[in-house]
């Protein structure tokens, strides 16, 4: 297990300061890559022609597909910090409107929050909580979403 | 295609319909591509085990999916999911059996929308809850 090895007060400067993940296209084929890879058989998610004719007027991505949008990003960056594993605590998604081929989104993140707990046995632990903002090209909020990581 | 959930059908305390799965580790790589999580406790066992883990494990974010399909085909499709929390609480196996359950605890309406609350959670065949959260989706109302 590590034993210090995080260097919590270096991760304290960045709490709250916002940045820019990267702006991301999203295809069809992203969104189709993604429902077979959860096994979501969902017209919705591929079938273009079915889709037209629902509510949406053309297909749209599942909930949760936003998650993936910059992720490998955001994953990077977390996997460069001085931590030997990171474990995934939570995620907490809203949603505003749904994803759709086309859409160009910009991914913003900040971290919100570190506690660090004294483990008995297994050392120090950290949780880290990072705020994940998605915008679509008009700029209207399409969702939000918090994960909390913990690193041993 | 599933049938259309209405407000009026919801009783609270009822459960969701569940839904299975049982994801194998071609699904964790299709989903470490899909995904972009390229953590290698996902897919490499040798690397795994040197982290002090069994094998290799589920993504939590599928899981997290999973328990997203389990709502977004429960609510039909005029349905909204608006939120959608998970906790992870314990480790799931590829191999294993993964059933996505759920139970309506809150209905109201809100700015004019019909909302479902749920409590959802996944359990392996032990019966263990590894992953545990709530959904709030916004339903249409006969009325």
């Amino acid at each position: 297990m590590a034993e210090g090895s995080l260097n919590i007060e270096g991760l304290r400067d960045k709490i709250g300061v916002e940045r820019e993940v990267g702006v991301y296209e999203i295809e069809k084929g992203m969104i189709r890559k993604f429902a077979l890879a959860i096994g979501d058989p969902n017209p919705l998610w591929q079938d273009e022609e079915y889709a037209r004719e629902s509510n949406y007027g053309g297909i749209i991505a599942p909930p949760t597909f936003i998650l993936t949008i910059g992720l490998e990003q955001i994953e990077q960056e977390l996997t460069s910090l001085p931590s030997t594993t990171t474990l995934h605590g939570s995620t907490e998604l809203e949603c505003y409107q749904p994803v759709r081929p086309g859409d160009k989104i910009t991914v913003t993140t900040k971290l919100a929050n570190i506690r660090e707990r004294q483990g008995r046995e297994t050392g120090k632990t950290v949780f880290m909580t990072f705020e994940i903002t998605y915008k679509n090209q008009r700029q209207e909020l399409v969702a939000k979403c918090r994960q909390t990581l913990i690193g041993l | 295609m599933s049938k259309q959930l209405y407000y009026e059908d919801i009783a609270v305390g009822s459960e969701i319909t569940p839904l299975v799965k049982q994801p194998t580790t071609r699904q964790l790589v299709m989903w470490a591509g899909a995904s972009g999580d390229y953590n290698p406790i996902h897919y490499d066992k040798d690397f795994a085990q040197s982290r002090g883990l069994p094998g290799v494990i589920v993504h939590g974010q599928l899981v997290c999916s999973f328990l997203g399909q389990l709502i977004t085909d429960w609510i039909g499709e005029q349905g909204s999911l608006r939120k959608l929390t998970c906790s992870y609480k314990g480790m799931n196996f590829p191999g294993e059996t993964l059933t996505g359950k759920g139970k309506v605890i809150k209905k109201y309406i809100e700015a004019g929308e019909h909302c479902v609350e749920c409590n959802i959670w996944a359990e392996n065949s032990k019966g263990e809850k590894t992953v545990s959260g709530m959904a709030i989706a916004v339903v249409p109302s006969r009325g």
